[in-house]
């Protein structure tokens, strides 16, 4: 296993949508996600993992120790996978396999521990965020979960958001019975006119070394694809996306040196004065408040 | 109380999922014990010593929204991993084509709760290990914030703030409301026997706004 962090981290990110739609919602007819109290916009946490995963899995092209786990399309060219060492059975028909896992069992307390490092050892995702696995002794590897150190919470809005429906006309038609009576078929779209949308995350430094193993290498990589993770996920529905701040606190402990929402409330986002209606980025402020991180806490804006 | 601690956490989301609806998953009215503990776990744990939660102050109201989202329904197969661990070139991945799911969560907003609760030693203390150690140290962690991992209320997109409570008399919202019955509610798994951990369930009566787990009869 590679060297683990040692530090814990938080972080902010301000990403913005322009004449787009960040994060449909399955309940809505993909219409964007609000929350229906306050009128703010939503993001989830899983979609934005998304976009990480897509991007490492760009970046890397599936070299050793960056593959994806969580695919979203599964690729043409399967790469040969070469087993680094092995628990000495050869056969890969399906029932002695389950044989000799038995066997293996029985003389091989730790092989659940093994297979998690492996796992953690291989994939990005599962190094970063975690996995669920089934495991072969039950109540070990705490029911098959790993943990992992990255955890980000649901993206809001700073300001409440309008959804505007866009209806939008084709001339493709879709079917050879409809192409007889019509010759245009009409569409919708939704989309955010301006969304400036903050997410939160932790990293713990405890659970990358006591289970996952996610170094200083990984965590530059993460850096980099939240910074990119729009840049490759242009599509007709996203509009314009972009991340604006990357604001990372480092303390100077593994276990932290303040509390993380008085890092979080130190940055302050408002609308500039006399703007109503917010447009673009420069309509809106970031101002982080030196005088309320203490000292030992690093603060770094990435972009 | 010696060797008892208040801890304030509060956040935007919460999902304590009731076990009998968690395919769509639902959460409970408030915070359940196991939840509460693993807050505090979360926190600072050690094998010398076990939390115990006594009561759960509701400071906020109980409110409830959802979120749909595509999920995957399977999970990773150790029996897979074996074998590609040992070279077999089998697809190795989740495809979330294939495996997509799309589940709601009633979850919880806008929750705030007072978590009151103390620790007993347990055998696997070491000889160094004692009450007061344990109490500084998480004292200490409450005060400046620090923790093992950030705790949260039921799944991990929600994270929980935490800091130590220093009101005398906790306030909540529901100070006037004499008796809300929250019906039958996890209190904890029993992980006694590793290889059958089972369940326990308790009656939730919401008093003024707090949930005594004192004492509370406990069913298996």
């Amino acid at each position: 296993m590679r060297d683990p962090i040692k530090n814990r981290y938080e972080f902010v990110i301000l990403f913005d949508v322009e004449n787009g739609n960040p994060n449909g919602d399955p309940d809505a007819g993909n219409l964007p996600r609000i929350d229906p109290e306050s009128g703010l916009g939503l993001v989830t946490d899983v979609c934005l993992k998304r976009k990480i995963r897509n991007y490492v899995e760009t970046v890397k092209e599936d070299t050793q120790g960056y593959k994806i786990y969580i695919k979203e399309d599964v690729p043409l060219n399967r790469s040969d996978r070469k087993a680094c060492e092995s628990l000495g059975i050869q056969e890969t028909d399906d029932k002695k396999v389950t044989e000799a896992l038995k066997k293996l069992k029985k003389n091989d307390a730790n092989a659940d521990i093994k297979l998690r490092d492996y796992m953690c050892d291989n994939f990005f995702d599962i190094r970063a965020f975690g996995a669920v696995m089934t495991t072969f002794v039950k109540a070990s590897l705490n029911c098959g979960q790993v943990r992992g150190p990255v955890q980000i919470g649901f993206a809001r809005s700073i300001d409440p958001i309008m959804s505007q429906e866009v209806t939008i006309t084709r001339v493709a038609i879709t079917t050879e019975k409809d192409a007889e009576n019509k010759s245009t078929e009409m569409g919708r779209k939704s989309i955010v006119p301006y969304g400036l949308y903050r997410a939160e995350g932790y990293i713990s430094a405890n659970l990358a070394r006591k289970v996952t193993g996610f170094s200083e290498e990984d965590l530059e990589l993460l850096w980099d694809a939240i910074i990119n993770m729009f840049e490759n996920d242009h599509s007709a529905a996203r509009g314009k996306m972009s991340v604006r701040e990357l604001i990372v606190f480092k303390h100077s402990k593994e276990l932290g040196d303040c509390p993380a929402y008085k890092l979080f409330d130190a940055v302050e986002i408002r609308k500039k004065d006399g703007v109503e209606y917010p447009r673009k980025y420069q309509d809106y402020e970031v101002e982080i408040h030196e005088k309320d991180i203490p000292d030992t806490v690093e603060v770094r804006r990435m972009i | 109380m010696g060797m008892g601690v208040k801890v304030h956490v509060w956040g935007d989301y919460a999902l304590f999922s009731r076990p009998e609806m968690k395919v769509e998953r639902c959460s409970y009215d408030v915070m359940t014990p196991s939840a509460a503990r693993g807050i505090l776990e979360a926190i600072y744990w050690h094998p010398g010593l076990r939390w115990i939660v006594d009561k759960i102050y509701v400071k906020n109201p109980i409110r409830f929204t959802s979120v749909r989202r595509n999920e995957v329904k399977s999970k990773i197969s150790a029996n897979n991993i074996l074998q590609v661990y040992n070279g077999a070139d089998k697809p190795f991945y989740i495809s979330t084509k294939e495996d997509i799911v799309q589940r709601a969560s009633l979850m919880l907003c806008d929750v705030s709760y007072v978590i009151e609760a103390h620790f007993e030693m347990t055998d696997n203390a070491n000889e160094s290990d004692n009450p007061g150690k344990f109490k500084d140290i998480m004292m200490r962690r409450l005060k400046k914030g620090e923790c093992y991992h950030m705790p949260y209320f039921g799944c991990r997109e929600f994270p929980a703030h935490f800091c130590l409570c220093e009101e005398d008399k906790v306030h909540t919202i529901y100070d006037e409301v004499p008796e809300k019955d929250l019906g039958f509610m996890l209190y904890d798994m029993d992980y006694s026997d590793k290889d059958n951990i089972q369940p326990m369930f308790f009656r939730a009566v919401m008093k003024r706004g707090v949930l005594d787990l004192r004492n509370c009869e406990v069913i298996r």
